[in-house]
Formats: C-alpha cells, sequence, structure tokens
C-alpha cells in the first residue's frame, strides 16, 4: 500500500473533505501560509480559495466562538492551533457554550465542529508549548477527544471527526507529523470510539496515547526479544473511550501498565484506571500502574526535558518491575529524540 | 409621559410592533404574578423595561437573520420566535419547552426560526453571532446575524476580539448594545476607562448607530437602515441602544428604593415606557381603544393558555438526563 506520512495524511484528508462537502472549512491563526501547520494545511487556500481556508486575527476566544455560530448555520468549521496551550484561551467558547449546546437546545442541534490543535514535545518547547491537556476536554460532557496516533488513523479519525455531528477536539502530537505509514489513497472514515490493538500479547496489558503509542510499540519489540509480551492498546479517542477491549485484555493478562502522555494527577490515566479497578478488581494481579509526565511545568533544558517526559526505556523499565525481571542491557539501543526522528514503519 | 411622534410606518406595521411588544410586556408580567407559586424553578432575569430594543430590532430583520441573545433573554426570545408556548412551557421546566426544562431561562434558543441561543457568560453569545454571520454571507447572501448583549459585556475581551475580526472579516454582523448603563448593580463611568463606547467603536471599520428614544419604531427603523447599509457596505453595523431596567437584576421584583438606582432617573425612564408610548402613538393615529383593549385582550387569553398547557405537560422524567449529551437524529 502506498506510504504517507502523518502531516501528509492529514492533509490529504482535509483536501478530500473539502472537496466531498463544500460546507467544510479550515481555519486559524497561520493556517494558510506557507508553512502550513506542519504542513497539513499547505495547499488548501490555493486550491479552495480564501473562504475555505484561512487565516485568524490573534483572537482563539471569539474564533471558537465563531465555530459554534458557523456550526450552527449548516457549515462544519476546523479550527486549527499550532499549540494546543493556545486552547486554553478557547475554553470558555468550548465548554460553556458547545459542549452544551446540543443538551442546552433539545439534544437534535448538530454541533459539527473540529478543534485540531498540536501537543506535545517539540525541542525546548517550554511550559507554555508542549501539554496535552487531554483531561481538561475528557472531563467535559458533551465533548469528544481524538488523540490518533497513526498516519492512517490520523486521515480516517480526522474524516470521521469533520462529519460527526458533535464538537471534536482532535489533538496531534507534533512529532508524529514525521512517521510513516501505510495510508489508503481513497477517503475512508475510521469511527470514533474504538480502540486498537497495536500488538498482542499475554503478559502484561499496555493502554498508551498518542507518542507513547509509538514509544509502547518500540518498547513491545524490545521486550519481546527478551520473552516479555505485552499487549498494547491504543484507544484512539480519549472520550467516549472504548473500555471493552481494554477490560478484555486485563482479564487475560491480569497486569494493567497505562503510559499516558501527560500528567498524571486527576489525568486520563486515573480514570482508565478506576475503570478497570471497578470491573477486573478480582483478575488483577498487581496494582496497576501508571506513567507520564513528571509533576512539574515542563522544563526547556534538554538535560531535564528528558527526565520530564516518558519514553519507551520508562516503560520498560517500568514492565520490567511489574513483571519481577531485572533491568535488561539497553546498551546500544537507539530511542526517539528530536534528533533521532522516527519514520516509521508502523 | 412623553408624547410619540406621529408614525412614519403602516398602520399595520405600528399595530403589529405595539402586538410584540405588549405580549413580551404581558409574558413578564405574568411571570411575576405567578413566579411566587415556585412552580418555575429557573433564576429570571426579566426584560422589563428593554423589549423596545428585542422588539424593533428582531422585527427589522423581519426572519432574514439570525440572533443570540445575552442572559436577559426573554424579550429577544419571545420578539424573534413570537411562541409563548414553549417559553412557558421551558420556564416551568416541562417536556412542551424548548430543551424539555433542560435550559431554564437563560438558555432560551429556537434554531429553526434564527433564535441560535442565550448565554449566561457575559459576551459568550457576541462571537457566535460572528459565526452566523460568516455562514450567511456564504450560503444566504442579504441574511444578517444579530448579538444583543448588555454595556456591561463590553468590559470582555471576547467583545473587542469579536469587533475587530467580524470588522476585518467584513462580515454580515450586527452588534445591538442593549445600553442600560448597570452591569448588575455597577455604573459604566466605574467600569469603563474611556469616555464614550461608540466613539471608540467609531475607529474600527464598521457603522455606528446610536438610539435614546426607548420608541420601537424608531429603534425599528434604525435597524431597517442598518441592516440596508451593511448589506451594501458589506460592513458590520455597531447599534446602541440606551434601555432601563425595570427590575432587579436577577428576579423578579422592583427594587426603585436599592442604592445603586436614581430616582430621577427611574422616573424619567418610566415616563417613556417603550409599550405605553407605542399605545399612545396609536390611540393618536385614530385606533378606537375598544379595539385595541380587544387585541390585548386576546394576547392575554393565548398567554393564559400557554401558562396552563406549560403547567398540564409532563416534567422530564429520569429518562431525559442523558439524552442529548451527544446529538440525537430527530
Amino acid at each position: 500500500m502506498r506510504r504517507l506520512n502523518f502531516a501528509d495524511a492529514i492533509n490529504e484528508c482535509l483536501d478530500q473533505e473539502m472537496a466531498r462537502d463544500p460546507s467544510v472549512f479550515v481555519y486559524g491563526i497561520g493556517v494558510p501560509d506557507f508553512k502550513g501547520i506542519f504542513g497539513t494545511t499547505v495547499g488548501l487556500a490555493e486550491k479552495y480559495g480564501p473562504n475555505r481556508c484561512f487565516d485568524t486575527p490573534l483572537a482563539e476566544d471569539s474564533m471558537t466562538g465563531f465555530a459554534l455560530g458557523a456550526a450552527l448555520k449548516g457549515m462544519r468549521p476546523v479550527h486549527t492551533h499550532i499549540r494546543a496551550d493556545f486552547l486554553l484561551l478557547t475554553l470558555n467558547q468550548i465548554v460553556n457554550m458547545i459542549s452544551c449546546h446540543n443538551y442546552m437546545t433539545g439534544g437534535h442541534t448538530a454541533v459539527p465542529l473540529v478543534v485540531r490543535a498540536i501537543i506535545g514535545r517539540g525541542w525546548g518547547q517550554g511550559a507554555q508549548h508542549s501539554k496535552s491537556l487531554f483531561s481538561y476536554f475528557t472531563h467535559i460532557p458533551g465533548l469528544k477527544v481524538v488523540a490518533p496516533a497513526t498516519p492512517r488513523d490520523g486521515k480516517g479519525l480526522l474524516a470521521a471527526a469533520i462529519r460527526d455531528n458533535n464538537p471534536v477536539v482532535f489533538l496531534e502530537h507534533r512529532w508524529l507529523h514525521w512517521i510513516e505509514g501505510e495510508v489508503p489513497e481513497e477517503s475512508y472514515e475510521i469511527p470514533l470510539g474504538v480502540a486498537q490493538i497495536m500488538r498482542p500479547g499475554s503478559d502484561l496489558t499496555l493502554v498508551a496515547t498518542s507518542w507513547m503509542v509509538i514509544e509502547a510499540v518500540h518498547a513491545g519489540k524490545i521486550l519481546a526479544d527478551s520473552g516479555i509480551n505485552v499487549e498494547i492498546i491504543d484507544p484512539r479517542t480519549l472520550a467516549p473511550m472504548d473500555m471493552d477491549p481494554i477490560l478484555a485484555s486485563v482479564r487475560k493478562t491480569g497486569r494493567l501498565l497505562i503510559a499516558d502522555y501527560d500528567w498524571l494527577n486527576s489525568g486520563l490515566s486515573a480514570e482508565i484506571a478506576a475503570n478497570v479497578g471497578a470491573a477486573c478488581f478480582g483478575t488483577l494481579k498487581q496494582p496497576i500502574e501508571r506513567i507520564g509526565f513528571a509533576p512539574t511545568p515542563c522544563p526547556t533544558v534538554r538535560t531535564l526535558e528528558n527526565h520530564f517526559y516518558p519514553n519507551a526505556e520508562t516503560i520498560i523499565r517500568t514492565v520490567e518491575k511489574m513483571l519481577g525481571r531485572p533491568p535488561m542491557d539497553l546498551t546500544g539501543v537507539d530511542f526517539f529524540s528530536h534528533e533521532r526522528r522516527f519514520r516509521g514503519p508502523l | 409621559m412623553t408624547a410619540p411622534s406621529a408614525s412614519l410606518l403602516s398602520a399595520d406595521l405600528s399595530l403589529s410592533l405595539y402586538k410584540t411588544l405588549y405580549m413580551t410586556r404581558r409574558c413578564e408580567e405574568t411571570i411575576v404574578r405567578i413566579y411566587p407559586e415556585d412552580n418555575m424553578k429557573t433564576p429570571m432575569h426579566m426584560s422589563m423595561g428593554q423589549e423596545a430594543v428585542s422588539v424593533g430590532v428582531c422585527r427589522a430583520i423581519g426572519g432574514n437573520g439570525d440572533v443570540i441573545a445575552s442572559y436577559r433573554s426573554h424579550a429577544t426570545y419571545l420578539a424573534q420566535t413570537e411562541d409563548h408556548g414553549s417559553f412557558f412551557g421551558e420556564l416551568h421546566g416541562r417536556t412542551n419547552g424548548t430543551a424539555d426544562g433542560k435550559s431554564g431561562s437563560m438558555h432560551l434558543a429556537d434554531i429553526p426560526k434564527g433564535m441560535l441561543g442565550s448565554t449566561g457568560i457575559v459576551s459568550a453569545g457576541i462571537p457566535v453571532a460572528m459565526g452566523a454571520a460568516f455562514a450567511n454571507k456564504q450560503k444566504s447572501p442579504g441574511r444578517v446575524a444579530a448579538a444583543f448583549f448588555g454595556d456591561g459585556a463590553t468590559d470582555e475581551g471576547v467583545f473587542w476580539e469579536t469587533l475587530n475580526a467580524s470588522c476585518a472579516m467584513k462580515l454580515p454582523m450586527m452588534f445591538v448594545c442593549e445600553d442600560n448603563d448597570l452591569a448588575v448593580h455597577t455604573r459604566k463611568s466605574e467600569r469603563q476607562g474611556f469616555n464614550s463606547l461608540v466613539e471608540v467603536v467609531r475607529k474600527y471599520k464598521c457603522d455606528v448607530y446610536e438610539d435614546d428614544t426607548n420608541d420601537v419604531e424608531s429603534i425599528y427603523a434604525l435597524t431597517r437602515k442598518a441592516i440596508e447599509k451593511m448589506i451594501s457596505s458589506g460592513q458590520p453595523a455597531f447599534l446602541n441602544i440606551k434601555t432601563y431596567r425595570y427590575l432587579e437584576p436577577c428576579g423578579t421584583m422592583q427594587d426603585s428604593d436599592a442604592p445603586y438606582r436614581r430616582a430621577e432617573e427611574d422616573a424619567y425612564w418610566k415616563g417613556r415606557d417603550c409599550v405605553a408610548l407605542q399605545r399612545k402613538r396609536l390611540l393618536a393615529s385614530g385606533l378606537a381603544e375598544k379595539d385595541l383593549l380587544k387585541v390585548e385582550g386576546d394576547i392575554n387569553a393565548a398567554i393564559e393558555k400557554s401558562v396552563a398547557a406549560a403547567k398540564a405537560a409532563p416534567h422530564p422524567g429520569a429518562d431525559l438526563l442523558s439524552y442529548g449529551v451527544f446529538y440525537e437524529t430527530p
């Protein structure tokens, strides 16, 4: 099958959705410029014109309310933000207005809008350009939250998000844009709310989100070489979350590690753990473990950044500890970094 | 009582504006009367005194536009929809309301009728109207979108963001400032670091209009002019309409004796009451009082019927609690 990187897969999805449905439009700060949000919006303004792909004033709050008004009048806005941190300026509109507008108007009001934002680590992004904010949005009834991890999922989930009649927050990790994978050329949807098993295994269930899926798959291969088979599950949609495959896996393995790409405190990982704890109490062989960001603001300097973010090594060490195995020798193993960009296959 | 000028509108339109104005007033007088029954368990932010703004503007839009109201939503909702049946249903928390009682007084909406919503967050509806204006410009040229908000909302950042963006984007967006000088109990002079909002707004690429008549016909005519200009110029309109809130900021009681009120101001505005003004104009134009009483009697009876229907309708059952968190196909 044809291979594409994640950024081009997103771009192809936007192009196909705009061609399919004239009510779809893509906008946001910097969206039509020559860099095009990591390449994801490149060419759209030229192809569809300034009414369908346009820049905005630096006004995240009002331009989010704008999406609600346009959606109520039958359009399908895709509002795009180059950093998820900027979404904090949109929370009044997303949480007070958009998430509950359908509920407050009787349940039959379509609010078809997508808020796309880039999350996570670049290099030296520091405390205000690196957040994930998963639980900010998964906490709120009425919002769907999606965090794809593969080019194929990125394209198919974004198509589903655009076609959905509910508001969807679509969070893309910055480093994902470089990775390559098999992506069908034709337009397709991957339904929201369906998890994916990335690797079957029987020793331990590993639920990973967003970039941690990439780290988990990397860790899973290294662990398999030493005889440990973890079952890796990517929820893909963080809300509403498809818990059944996770519960089925934990019932099989008896062990759960959650590798979330976010802070742990009051986070999505705690929610998953609570659900699994309630449903699988009798079958768990040991306490659920979680890994995520250090409980600090994100530091800029690389030496501390490396301690702030978990990676495949963190996963390997945690799995070993959970299974009572001695730490393996990881000398010479390449872990991903800004310089060692991961490009696939996946 | 201020004497009204002779109508410049047709007799039918003058009467029709009065009917809507009277209906909005009568609905709220009914709320004042029956609120102590405690069947309407929702906070009330009453429009009383300010109705001419919503009625004048919504009737000028005449169905060819979308509006979003502030939390002081009653007059705007009633003027835009003319539907006091679902209004009283919603206030009573019944399944014949706009949202099965889930919205109450602060979130009234009827999207097919262009009533996009009402919001309890001051100023948050303003950018929503901008998005509707964008959609209308693409899909229904000539159709406008209006945001109603109080002068208090202009203290908020999103008001300025929306003013800037809609002017930059040249959208058919109408800003309707219901300028009653008050944010709850606080005067504009205590909140604003400039002397005149309209003078600041004039610096933007929009057309600015002012009204200080409390006259529904004057507001109607001004809005028509603004809409026509907006369609020809392709830039937003800003209407600053002076008005006056009769009742307490939240609740159905008079608060004329409260420390923030000014007796002269109160008397001045009640002397130019918008409903009384239009009634007087109709009588001066030759309409017989008995005919007007018949019109009013019919409206009164229809409102009583809506109240009775609301009280007879069921409250939502527990099955409706989770209904509509996500979109449901009708």
